[in-house]
């Protein structure tokens, strides 16, 4: 790449989905650092009795709560959801489908940025004096009644509400009518499909949410009282509406990374995806179809009336149907294949087991009886941590790995990638296996101080050391990205060996317009086709 | 840590106990039922995750690739295959969800189900203090940071049902000794009742993010022996 051609300008107007997806990765690493060092501010917090970080007992209290709305918000609306679908879509949904961009590229470039414009806006709620404490679920009437601001996260969620939607009708579309000659539906890497749910999943929940903080912004600011009982409003509203988007953007997290995890595990043990129209059919769209029919088990203990409480129940309960699928399939994947680990493979392989930690810790969650008692506990805390935290940035991370020489034409350092997993996979582990324990026992979530339960304080140093290990494992992973991207060793046109559209026609890193020669494919083509070639 | 290990190898007992555990006067105990379900819960969750685990970790270790030229030879799978290994796990993966659900929906009725000679007190959530008023009118309070005040005393033996509201924000009353929380909300009132079978003192604690103070809106919940809660009784009347 000349130096004309990487000026910022380049940048600042492009159209290509390859340096939109690129400006989505480094945006949505910069919140991840941001939710990461929150992250470690409250471990560090919880890691002794009484005020330690904060000041007193009387206020100090504000501060950790500004800490907790900023890691939430920074983690699910800034990096999980714009890492997933806005990094790995953009740049190798076009390329895996053999298209030569996505089809309304300046609207692409409209929605990243929109997306930096949002982050910007939620950044800011660091600076003016009125920090938001509303967490990230801002619920009514605290979030009303409370003097913090409540308008950054209001217009925060409408700008990326609006970025996702144009992303989503930009995808689908270029999925529907931009696919090379000759590429079928089941011809799709599973990556495409999952990422196509995901799109369909925010194009139908999104708005529910925007309405949501809307009515909040106007009951807080206008004086509506849609949320105000006092004023003939419901108090649950918000929390229904809340949930009926925000359960299902767990798996407009969960299906990419899925997606990402069969594309490593696919071209690294080089097999076929092991029952390939089951995953897509029964798994993936078995989840998109569930999605929306699951959202009370937030509200299992909100005063709900039993009939959907129960009912809720066996819908939460069957969504492990769908998830077992892509599961037999994700494990018969690696049946008779020919593995090869590097720190792609690595991650890739411990999300099977963390992908089963935070899967069944969630089947006690979906019973309402046994929410009863875990409900805001820690248990919680560790089950969501593990499958959409721990899970997600593991699949991201073995994503970026895989796709790192494609993307910056150069070999990431093997050694550095394999010891910051270890150190990554051992730190996760020791900070989240304590909270499942005490979560049992009865810890709150979201308390800065436990007074009432002081035998919890030795499990919350054990979970404040692996919080240090994690940073450790982190800080040497971002910066092996950084050396290797710019001094690593360069890189071959398909390192992997890979089946797929992305490795086989086009260069590493892909020009304008992406492939050389237009793709055309055979009716016996797929992207898993090893055994064949 | 020590009891749940001791409750793990009591498997068969935890398996085999069906229905409600019955506490010494006939009534049931939520709290207890709960750890039973817990213990049935955790050994179809420890199961499921062996079986997968252990294929994961023998897979990712046998399949190996000997030579870099090699590629995997996953099978294809016929029509009558495919779907078998689809329609066979989702059944096996259906009837364990239902046998959840079935175990799941028994013990939530008796968490609903409030028994007729129980107890009734008034629970009022603010921000951050819990407040009880009993039927005779006392009204009992705690303050966290003098430690004064005696919360919630129940006499032993009899349920306790408590009706719930807040006058500010959302939060959520929560006894994690008692296996039962229930969010307190303002202009609506929720309900949960618990059994205190033995003299214990333990704690309710807000679970509902409720703003500055929430980590200290706490209070203690006593379960005495009925004498000594009669006396606590007078003794309130008196002050009163």
């Amino acid at each position: 790449m000349s130096a004309a051609q990487s000026s910022w300008k380049e940048w600042v107007f492009t159209t290509d989905h390859k340096r939109i997806g690129v400006m989505y990765l480094v945006g949505s690493l910069a919140a991840f650092a941001v939710a990461g060092t929150m992250a470690l501010l409250i471990r560090i917090e919880q890691s002794q009795l009484g005020p330690n970080l904060v000041g007193d007992a009387f206020t100090g209290g504000d501060t950790y709560n500004t800490w907790l709305y900023f890691h939430g918000a920074a983690m699910i609306l800034a990096f999980l959801i714009p890492g997933l679908t806005g990094y790995f879509a953009n740049y190798f949904i076009p390329l895996m489908i053999g298209a030569n961009d996505v089809a309304f590229p300046r609207i692409n470039a409209f929605s990243v940025w929109l997306f930096f414009v949002a982050i910007v806006l939620a950044l800011a709620g660091f600076v003016i004096p009125d920090t938001p404490d509303i967490m990230w679920t801002g619920y009514p009437p605290y979030s009303v009644m409370t003097s913090a601001n409540t308008s950054f996260y209001v217009f925060t969620v409408h700008l990326l509400g609006f970025s996702s939607i144009l992303g989503a009708v930009n995808f689908l579309v270029t999925v529907v009518y931009m696919r090379a000659p000759g590429m079928g539906w089941n011809q799709l890497n599973v990556f495409v499909w999952t990422t196509v749910a995901a799109f369909v999943i925010q194009l139908i929940f999104i708005p529910v949410l925007a309405a949501a903080v809307t009515m909040l912004l106007f009951d807080k600011y206008l004086g509506t009282h849609f949320f105000d009982p006092a004023a003939g409003g419901d108090v649950l509203l918000y929390q229904n509406l809340f949930w009926f988007y925000s359960h299902p953007a767990v798996y407009v997290i969960f299906l990419p990374a899925m997606g990402v995890l069969f594309e490593v595990i696919a071209g690294m043990a080089k097999n076929r995806i092991f029952n390939y129209k089951a995953c897509v059919y029964g798994g993936v769209w078995g989840i998109t179809l569930l999605a929306g029919e699951v959202w009370v088990h937030h509200l299992y203990v909100a005063g709900m009336p039993d009939w959907i409480r129960v009912g809720q129940m066996v819908s939460t309960l069957l969504i492990s149907v769908p998830v077992g699928l892509m599961v037999m399939s994700m494990w018969g994947t690696l049946y008779r294949g020919a593995i090869t680990y590097n720190t792609a493979m690595l991650y890739a392989g411990s999300c099977l087991f963390l992908v089963l930690i935070g899967g069944l810790t969630g089947i006690p969650l979906a019973m309402t009886s046994m929410t009863v008692h875990l409900s805001e506990t820690a248990f919680v805390h560790a089950h969501f941590h593990y499958v959409m935290a721990i899970f997600a940035t593991f699949a991201i991370f073995s994503g970026v790995y895989y796709w790192f020489p494609k993307i910056s034409g150069r070999m990431p350092n093997e050694k550095m990638g394999k010891l910051g997993f270890l150190i990554n996979f051992v730190g996760v582990n020791v900070t989240f296996w304590p909270l499942f324990i005490i979560g049992i026992q009865g810890m709150p979530r979201r308390y800065w101080d436990y007074q009432m339960f002081p035998q919890f304080e030795g499990y919350h140093q054990i979970a404040f050391y692996g919080a240090v290990i994690v940073a450790v494992g982190m800080a040497i992973t971002i910066l092996n990205w950084l050396f290797s991207a710019i001094g690593g060793e360069k890189a071959p046109e398909n390192p992997w060996n890979s089946a797929s559209l992305e490795w086989t026609h086009c260069p590493s890193p892909p020009g304008p317009g992406n492939f050389p020669k237009d793709v055309e494919l055979t009716a016996d083509w797929t992207p898993y086709n090893y055994d064949k070639r | 840590m020590k009891g749940r290990l001791s409750a793990l190898t009591g498997i068969a007992i935890a398996l085999m106990a069906t229905g409600a555990v019955a506490s010494e006067g006939g009534l049931p105990n939520p709290a207890a039922d709960w750890d039973v379900l817990w213990n049935k819960v955790l050994w179809d969750l420890v199961v499921i995750g062996a079986i997968f685990g252990i294929a994961a970790l023998i897979m990712l270790f046998k399949y190996r690739a000997t030579s870099p030229d090699q590629v995997g030879r996953g099978p294809k799978l016929s029509r009558a295959q495919a779907l078998a290994w689809a329609l066979i796990p989702a059944t096996i993966f259906m009837a364990d969800d239902f046998f959840m659900a079935a175990k799941g929906w028994t013990l939530w009725n008796t968490y609903r189900t409030v028994p007729e000679n129980a107890m009734e007190v008034k629970v009022t959530g603010s921000m951050w203090n819990w407040e009880f008023e009993y039927e005779n009118g006392i009204i009992s309070t705690y303050d966290v940071d003098s430690k004064e005040g005696s919360g919630l005393v129940v006499p032993v033996g009899t349920p306790v049902v408590l009706r719930m509201e807040s006058i500010d924000v959302i939060h959520s009353f929560g006894m994690a000794t008692y296996r039962v929380k229930e969010d307190v909300m303002p202009g609506r009132i929720t309900y949960i009742w618990f059994n205190p079978v033995e003299a214990k003192e333990s704690w309710v604690t807000c679970v509902e993010f409720c703003g500055t103070r929430h980590s200290y809106m706490y209070a203690p919940v006593k379960a005495v022996p009925p004498a000594q809660y009669e006396a606590w009784v007078k003794k309130m009347e008196s002050e009163a």
